[in-house]
């Protein structure tokens, strides 16, 4: 089968993220708001370009209409995709879509969510599932630690290697201002924190705070003209495996094992090519399937592929640079933050945390309980 | 017209733990619906599960005293499914990936709950 994906045809050219942290006293469409003018102020580009918009308001059903209002814009494609985390690599690929086949000119991508200042507690958009509910799993913790129990008993996965993950988290975000959690973290710090749902502590789970994020995406003739160094969609793909965990096909392999090969050959690259994997880290064992799933090393071997800090900073292949959503940010819905991590990085922006001179990166995105998975790989404007 | 969960609560409620079964391809269904997953048929009818399956994940949710931790389990009923419960009599930290176990039908408040015990 072709790839079928309009490879490097459309191009990020505005990314932003607004609040990392704390960010009380506003609605979380302020934030969206905040987020999305940053953005096109980035690409050098107006309100008055934006013609598509794709958002996922947290607690709000409608949230696309909601912010095209907010934003007094009138898109001709308005987007507001309920899965979950992996929304917004979705949105890349059906934004690259629409942008290639000339059905819009501009896409903005924005996202708000202040979970850790909200003064009311948030009316969520799913209901609990009435076959598991009653046994009381916590939401949606327990789910991922159901598929670390399989992974750990099939393959011989530690909590000490499920603790790099979220200790390679921190090394990252030490170097990142903008990262939430920046203090020590050592190995046993995760192994003995309180336990949550077996065999994961509240150190391997993400943070629940406040954040807002934002990126443009034109078409690649007119990124030349923006502001900054285009980055461009070079593949992008999703599947859809679940809803509950007790319906995962295979609770060691997710649907990236699907999405991956997919995007990689949308994007005539493989898994070595990748300078930058960013890895949606909601629990410490996400990275490691998914490292396992996208080929970059063999299923089973993804426990023994994070030791000894080989995601940290120095280690052999940089995940999740910004701190992730372990120690950065993570405020319900990660996936936006993946993608603007990944262009800081391929503009060289991105401070003391820098890799050197990477040209390709991957942003993989997760909904549900890993039920959702959406892959997106970028790149510089040479390996068009 | 079958009402899924609705039939399914009111077998559980006279102390039956029924699944679904497709006459035209032979494959079992849980939970219930209207048609199979993957083949859309819709030949479904109520036959009771054996009751026999395998931990195949299991969980520990740990609360904070007084309140008492408890498992968290999937589990492959030997018909083929797979369902989430818990596995009670003993204790959630011996619940292990691999053990056999039946299912009970429990009371917790006012509802039927469909639990595990070690085989």
């Amino acid at each position: 089968m072709r790839p079928g994906f309009p490879r490097g045809e459309a191009a990020i050219v505005g990314a932003a993220t607004y609040g990392i942290g704390k960010c009380p006293g506003v609605a979380p469409v302020d934030m969206a708001a905040r987020a999305a003018l940053a953005a096109l102020d980035d690409a050098g580009l107006a309100l008055s370009d934006v013609d598509a918009l794709y958002t996922s308001a947290p607690y709000e059903a409608l949230g696309g209409l909601e912010l095209a209002e907010y934003l007094g814009l009138t898109p001709r494609v308005t987007d507001c995709n309920r899965t979950g985390g992996s929304a917004f690599e979705v949105y890349v690929q059906q934004a690259a879509l629409a942008l290639s086949a000339g059905l819009i000119n501009c896409a903005l991508i924005a996202y708000g969510s202040n979970p850790s200042s909200a003064a009311a507690k948030a009316v969520g958009l799913t209901r609990p599932s009435p076959w598991e509910a009653p046994y009381q799993p916590l939401a949606p913790v327990s789910s991922y630690a159901l598929a670390a129990s399989r992974h750990m008993h099939l393959y011989g996965t530690t909590r000490r290697q499920l603790a790099e993950v979220a200790v390679a988290a921190r090394r990252w975000a030490q170097l990142n201002p903008e990262a939430a959690a920046r203090g020590p973290l050592s190995i046993d710090d995760v192994l003995f924190a309180r336990m949550v749902s077996d065999p994961l502590t509240v150190r391997d789970c993400c943070l629940f705070n406040d954040g807002a994020a934002a990126i443009v995406l034109v078409r690649r003739k007119r990124a030349r003209d923006c502001a900054k160094l285009p980055i461009h969609v070079l593949g992008a793909a999703h599947a859809v495996t679940h809803r509950e965990i007790s319906s995962m096909p295979d609770l060691t392999v997710t649907g990236a094992a699907l999405t991956g090969p997919q995007a990689y050959a949308q994007a005539r690259v493989r898994a070595s090519d990748i300078d930058l994997a960013m890895l949606y880290d909601a629990f410490t064992i996400t990275p490691i399937l998914f490292l396992e799933d996208l080929g970059f090393c063999a299923k089973g071997e993804g426990g023994c592929f994070v030791e000894d800090g080989a995601i940290a900073p120095g280690g052999r292949l940089a995940v999740n640079t910004n701190g992730g959503g372990l120690s950065c940010v993570h405020p319900g819905m990660y996936g936006l933050f993946l993608l603007v991590e990944a262009v800081r990085q391929l503009r060289g922006e991105a401070g003391a945390r820098q890799i050197r001179q990477p040209k390709l990166a991957l942003a993989h995105g997760n909904g549900g309980v890993l039920s959702s998975e959406a892959t997106v790989i970028l790149g510089v404007p040479d390996t068009l | 017209m079958i009402r899924p969960e609705e039939e399914w609560r009111a077998f559980l409620d006279q102390g039956r733990f029924m699944i679904q079964r497709s006459s035209s391809t032979g494959g079992y269904v849980f939970y219930p619906r209207v048609a199979e997953p993957g083949t859309g048929a819709q030949d479904l009818h109520w036959i009771e599960a054996s009751g026999r399956g395998t931990v195949h994940a299991v969980t520990v949710v740990r609360k904070k005293d007084p309140a008492e931790s408890y498992s968290v389990v999937l589990v492959d009923l030997d018909e083929g499914p797979r369902l989430m419960s818990r596995v009670q009599a003993v204790e959630p930290d011996s619940v292990a990936i691999g053990m056999k176990v039946v299912a009970r039908i429990v009371r917790e408040g006012d509802q039927p709950l469909l639990v595990f015990v070690p085989a």
